[in-house]
């Protein structure tokens, strides 16, 4: 049975996910109360991997409490930390449960997170997990051995529109696709004229592409960006933008210029929707939806 | 040539391995860690008068012509009195001269120095990580650049998201491989080979710890 994202993605309605990110700790509140009030508002969440290789509660168990607490989840799995063992059993644990949306990254190093000296693993890649994941489909783990009930999953994987060089991240999306990526979540972007033309490149193919966007809270968010995230190249008129916003309004504009980024998105149907990463300020994502006119 | 490429520990380090060993005789070597300016002569004597200045008796100090060779045995012997005397010995050499001196002469080794890869001298006075001796060789897919040892996750199916301008996601300073690899089997008109999936990588090339036995003749 596909999965209530899968269906979303089907009907050719503008999707719209975003991202939860489970706590450094125990204390669940604060990601309860995000996934509370975002839960009827997208239509799926991501819950992230030990996002930048920080250690936190593991996104299993968050994709298992926004499935218990009735929303659509996207499980984020990385190959940074489990080898093929650990990632299929975690599979099969996840398709147990009902979760059903996977995510398969490669994941950061675990140099850019808090624990620099731990062993990384990265016996898989990105790809690699896609087929994982399609092998498990068809009764088979990646020994070749017989599963006793299977799994099911609607299966994702990630592009970097404005890499550079480009050409090689887009033969890496295409063996994404061609190992069995249903949908894209793209790195953010911001020069919406550039991620037109990758979608003209991007709409041969039979897939379903999610344009990132990261809401943007001030103007020094948006350099440091520029100067650490690769791969996302805020232009300057609307760092220019951001800076002019009075004292205090930062915010406020960001969530103007974000939402205004996914009107004409939707607008124009560049694409098939868009994945909101409001990192940290995930209680402003119906906000920027509000700003888009999606709700 | 093949390099086994080191770094000095840090002083403290040093300090901590020395604590209580009064009596030092020191080794260097004449080949890798003389080029990589770690354990050559001048490195030696530095590292005599380092431990002079820190109250140590230095019985004795050479460099061995080679120290990861079998007749390093031989060339300490004509040091055999320094060497008793000694209460260990601080070994500036990478860790395959640390190990066959410590098999060669049963004596209480340290090591000054960290083995940090065995690569190649690409340029005066640059070193290259370009084998990890991974047992299961994919380069004849990729140009002859080989991405187990040099993409940073050891990715075999193109470059991940971190890639920058061509560089790496942890260090400005390190090519992205992909970059390299992309550019090679352009220039030879070979990018198909790039669009090819890998599967999961074989770690069974040679479980560890290698060993190998020439068959009988």
């Amino acid at each position: 049975m596909p999965t209530k994202f899968k269906e979303a993605l089907e009907s050719g309605k503008f999707v719209v996910t975003s991202e939860v990110a489970p706590p450094k700790g125990t204390n669940l509140e604060k990601f309860k109360h995000h996934i509370e009030l975002l839960k009827d508002k997208v239509d799926a969440m991501n819950v992230t991997d030990h996002q930048s290789s920080v250690m936190r509660y593991p996104s299993l168990g968050g994709a298992m409490m926004v499935k218990e607490m009735g929303g659509e989840v996207i499980l984020q799995m990385t190959c940074r930390d489990r080898n093929r063992l650990a990632l299929q059993a975690d599979l099969l644990f996840a398709s147990s449960r009902g979760i059903q949306n996977v995510l398969c990254l490669t994941g950061d190093s675990v140099m850019l997170g808090d624990h620099k000296e731990a062993k990384s693993v990265f016996d898989m890649d990105s790809s690699q997990l896609l087929k994982t994941v399609r092998t498990m489909e068809t009764g088979k783990d990646l020994g070749g051995n017989e599963l006793d009930g299977g799994v099911s999953f609607c299966a994702g994987a990630i592009v970097t529109p404005e890499a550079d060089p480009l050409e090689p991240q887009l033969i890496k999306f295409e063996k994404k696709l061609e190992a069995g990526a249903e949908f894209i979540q793209t790195q953010a972007v911001y020069d919406l004229d550039k991620f037109k033309e990758f979608m003209d490149y991007a709409r041969q193919f039979h897939v379903k592409i999610l344009a990132g966007i990261i809401l943007l809270t001030s103007a020094p968010m948006a350099r440091f960006m520029n100067k650490n995230i690769a791969g996302v190249f805020v232009p300057q008129d609307l760092i220019d933008e951001m800076a002019s916003a009075p004292k205090g309004q930062a915010l406020a504009k960001g969530i103007e210029i974000t939402g205004r980024m996914i009107k004409r998105i939707h607008e124009e149907k560049m694409c098939d929707g868009v994945h909101i990463m409001a990192i940290g300020k995930e209680e402003k994502v119906p906000d920027i939806m509000e700003a888009a006119g999606l709700i | 040539m093949i390099r086994s490429i080191t770094q000095k520990k840090p002083e403290k380090e040093i300090e901590r391995l020395l604590k209580g060993l009064n009596r030092i005789f020191i080794i260097g070597c004449g080949t890798c860690v003389t080029l990589t300016r770690t354990g050559g002569d001048p490195e030696v004597r530095a590292m005599k008068e380092e431990l002079s200045t820190k109250g140590k008796m230095v019985t004795g100090q050479t460099v061995v012509p080679v120290a990861c060779d079998n007749l390093t045995r031989e060339f300490l012997g004509d040091f055999g009195e320094q060497i008793n005397q000694a209460d260990a010995l601080l070994i500036m050499t990478c860790a395959f001269g640390v190990q066959s001196i410590a098999r060669q002469l049963s004596r209480m080794v340290i090591p000054a120095l960290d083995t940090l890869f065995i690569g190649k001298e690409t340029a005066v006075g640059l070193f290259d990580e370009i084998c990890t001796q991974c047992g299961t060789c994919i380069i004849g897919e990729t140009g002859g650049i080989c991405p187990v040892t040099n993409c940073h996750k050891g990715l075999v199916n193109g470059p991940c998201g971190g890639t920058n301008h061509g560089k790496c996601e942890i260090d400005v300073n390190k090519d992205c491989v992909w970059t390299l690899i992309y550019n090679r089997l352009m220039e030879l008109g070979r990018i198909d080979s790039m669009r090819k999936y890998q599967k999961p990588r074989n770690h069974l090339g040679e479980p560890k710890p290698g060993k190998f036995k020439l068959p009988e003749a």
